[in-house]
């Protein structure tokens, strides 16, 4: 009787050890396959988003678009101070949690990285900006959109998305001019993401004289919203704006549906992904939602096409924009001709990029100088870009790419 | 009053399904006295397969009706979860059975983390879309909209709990559960094969843990590998509100745990909003002038109920509302 318990033991943790090395196998390949010079210096460059918990999907979505830039950076040859490099992104996973943010910031503080790019969320990117700030270290996000990051006064903090003060406006005017609500329900994840989105939304709602209901609030993991969305329809606004990511989004619309809600439902740029449609299913047709930057599809081929021959599946979210991040750190150490933050951080500031989200530049804030705005529907289970927002100016799709027909063909 | 209605609904709904997760902590706890924290996890699981093997009927195309692809993901899911609850058993707890009390509830925790990371491995970070098979009509009952899976989850739970009760006290085996209840070694000089019933006990919580896991998934058409923390906390909240160790408390404390949810995230908001409130309304006048509404709890206090539940049963009777069997054994 011992014997087999503990033979089965074994084999359970032969199993896990064989899993164990399974996923190990995974990690070192951009290493391995990036041609290492014998004497090329490594520069390291970390990214972090959220790994593991229900956004993980977008979290390992700008992962990929980092990766992908340093390895081809890696391809080019770079040389920094007359000598080769290697860049190599150390990924992190923050959990999509203040305070495993800050552990991993600290860790990669440590583990000398000369630029950082992410967090993935707003409320993880304020208080780790602190850690690098005080490092030194510049840091990128290319999806926090809450406007608190960029105002703390921190050198060396940067986004390349637009700010919730500029998508919040631009998804309720749209709202407003589209469908004339005369009542809006709003709901947030109670994040700081999520919580200053619909704050923005609410602000522009009522200054257009529309009715807005008291905030109802679930968290980041809520699956089950029928008891805020029951409450909500007995009030029976005209449209539904929810602050939050896609993994709680979808099954809210779907159970509002299921409910008979029968409003507008209108969402964030956290909840603006393909996904919607396989979560909510057939609920979702017709969803309004808004991203704080250029659509995907608009995003220069050249990197829609290596992502997706390198990882098999297309960009979710913010995969540009991270992708952006990294080649804006290198091409900043290029200039500078050095990785000492403290060197090539006044060519980052100073910079001028085109990359695969259009051209970048910085204000003194360090926030992207004309941010676009784009509002999209769900349409056959694709999100589809109705209007992007340039300079408060509402131009179509095609109208765009022809206003930036020279850079996005880069 | 149709609101009241629906969200009265909603509470059953989602109670029943506590209900028949806190079965599982329940039952465990009554053979052995041990909170089996990855109990929650073996509820995810079984949505996860119950997912696989709809997404795999659905693939091939089958002129199969939804409700036989369905039944289909949740007779592969219980074997499974079955399995995983007799190698927990076996691997991780009766090794440590004779162990001091911590020893065994740290590997449940372990083990709840070794099989939430199985399961990312397996089925990966995404969160996983239930496929919309079953015509999901909504019936108007009342005012209020009572949906055919709402309608499934409640009458598949009354009908296991019936089950359940059955077999524990009206089998043999039922009796030797609850003789190995009330003693273990009382019960083994009796005859009854101790080890044996307490790895039928792990293998009917797994099971009936298979079902709520499908019922969650199909209900909320979501999977996700970290789903089964929370539920598995509200449904350790549920089995102590009832009293832990008893099977009608289990019921019962699943289903007012739903309603209280339901209700609690329906009308705290309009309850604590203090422009309603006389004195406050004069104190807040400005505020309630410029925003119409000052409210103290939101509904994101949801989830806080369940665990203020537990707080005040813990407190206030701590052997629940239907008291535990370990009186019982003196």
């Amino acid at each position: 009787m011992n014997f087999s318990v503990k033979a089965l033991s074994l084999s359970v943790a032969a199993a896990l050890l064989m899993m164990g090395c399974g996923k190990n196998e995974e990690a070192p390949k951009p290493a391995a396959t990036a041609p290492v010079a014998p004497a090329a210096t490594v520069v390291k460059i970390g990214h972090v988003g959220p790994l593991t918990g229900g956004i993980a999907h977008l979290g390992k979505d700008n992962e990929n678009g980092a990766r992908l830039a340093a390895e081809e950076a890696n391809a080019a040859g770079i040389r920094i101070g007359g000598a080769p490099v290697t860049f190599e992104v150390i990924g992190e996973d923050d959990q999509g949690d203040p305070k495993v943010g800050n552990t991993v910031a600290q860790k990669l503080v440590d583990a000398k990285v000369v630029g950082v790019v992410g967090h993935l969320n707003s409320g993880v990117s304020i208080p780790a900006s602190a850690i690098y700030n005080q490092a030194g270290i510049p840091m990128i996000s290319g999806s926090s959109t809450n406007p608190a990051l960029t105002e703390q006064g921190f050198a060396g903090v940067f986004r390349v998305v637009g700010r919730d003060d500029q998508q919040g406006p631009a998804v309720a005017n749209y709202l407003v001019a589209t469908y004339q609500p005369k009542t809006v329900a709003v709901i947030d994840d109670a994040t700081a993401y999520g919580e200053g989105l619909a704050n923005e939304v609410e602000k522009t709602l009522k200054a257009a004289g529309v009715t807005v209901l008291p905030r109802e609030k679930g968290t980041d993991k809520t699956a089950d919203w029928k008891a805020i969305l029951t409450k909500i329809k007995g009030k029976q606004p005209d449209a539904v704006f929810y602050g939050g990511m896609d993994a709680t989004g979808g099954p809210l619309l779907k159970q509002a549906r299921e409910l008979k809600l029968a409003a507008v439902f209108s969402f964030g740029d956290g909840a603006c992904t393909d996904k919607m449609a396989e979560l909510a299913g057939a609920a979702a047709e017709g969803l309004i939602c808004s991203q704080a930057g250029i659509p995907v599809q608009a995003a220069g081929k050249s990197f829609t096409d290596a992502y997706k021959a390198k990882f098999g599946i297309d960009p979710i979210l913010y995969a540009p924009f991270t992708y952006d991040s990294t080649k804006l750190l290198i091409a900043a150490m290029q200039k500078a001709d050095s990785a000492d933050p403290a060197k090539y951080l006044p060519a980052l500031k100073a910079i001028d990029f085109t990359g695969a989200s259009g051209t970048i530049r910085f204000d003194e804030k360090g926030d992207r100088k004309d941010a676009e705005m784009t509002i999209f529907t769900l349409k056959d289970a694709k999100i589809t870009p109705l209007a992007i927002i340039k300079g408060g100016k509402s131009l179509t799709l095609d109208e765009y790419a022809a206003l930036v027909a020279p850079p996005a063909a880069k | 009053m149709d609101i009241l209605l629906q969200q009265i609904i909603n509470g059953l709904t989602t109670g029943s399904v506590y209900a028949i997760v806190a079965l599982g902590y329940t039952m465990v706890y009554g053979v052995i006295q041990l909170i089996n924290f990855a109990h929650g996890e073996v509820v995810m699981i079984g949505a996860m397969v119950a997912f696989s093997v709809i997404m795999a009927v659905v693939g091939m195309g089958l002129p199969l009706p939804p409700v036989v692809i369905v039944l289909g993901g949740v007779l592969a899911a219980i074997p499974v979860c079955m399995a995983i609850g007799y190698l927990l058993e076996r691997v991780a707890y009766r090794p440590l059975r004779h162990a001091p009390r911590l020893a065994p509830l740290i590997t449940a925790i372990g083990m709840s983390i070794v099989l939430q990371h199985l399961a990312l491995l397996i089925w990966g970070r995404d969160p996983r879309a239930f496929p919309q098979i079953m015509e999901n009509t909504s019936h108007a009952i009342g005012g209020a909209a009572i949906s055919s899976v709402q309608i499934a989850i409640i009458l598949l739970s009354v009908a296991m709990m019936a089950g359940l009760t059955w077999f524990v006290y009206r089998t043999k085996f039922g009796i030797a559960i609850r003789a190995t209840a009330e003693d273990v070694r009382v019960a083994a000089l009796m005859g009854v094969d101790a080890n044996r019933v307490i790895a039928v006990t792990f293998v009917i919580a797994a099971a009936l843990g298979a079902v709520a896991g499908v019922m969650v998934g199909t209900y909320y058409g979501i999977a996700h590998y970290t789903m089964g923390f929370i539920l598995g906390l509200k449904a350790f909240s549920a089995a102590v509100l009832g009293g832990i160790g008893n099977l009608a408390g289990a019921m019962l404390g699943g289903i007012l745990l739903g309603l209280v949810e339901a209700l609690g995230a329906g009308y705290i908001g309009e309850f604590t909003d203090l422009c309603q409130w006389p004195v406050a309304r004069d104190l807040l006048a400005e505020r309630c002038m410029a925003d119409g509404h000052v409210v103290l709890f939101g509904s994101n206090y949801q989830d806080v109920f369940a665990f203020l539940v537990l707080i005040l049963v813990l407190v206030f009777r701590p052997s629940g509302l239907l008291g535990e069997r370990v009186s019982e054994r003196a």
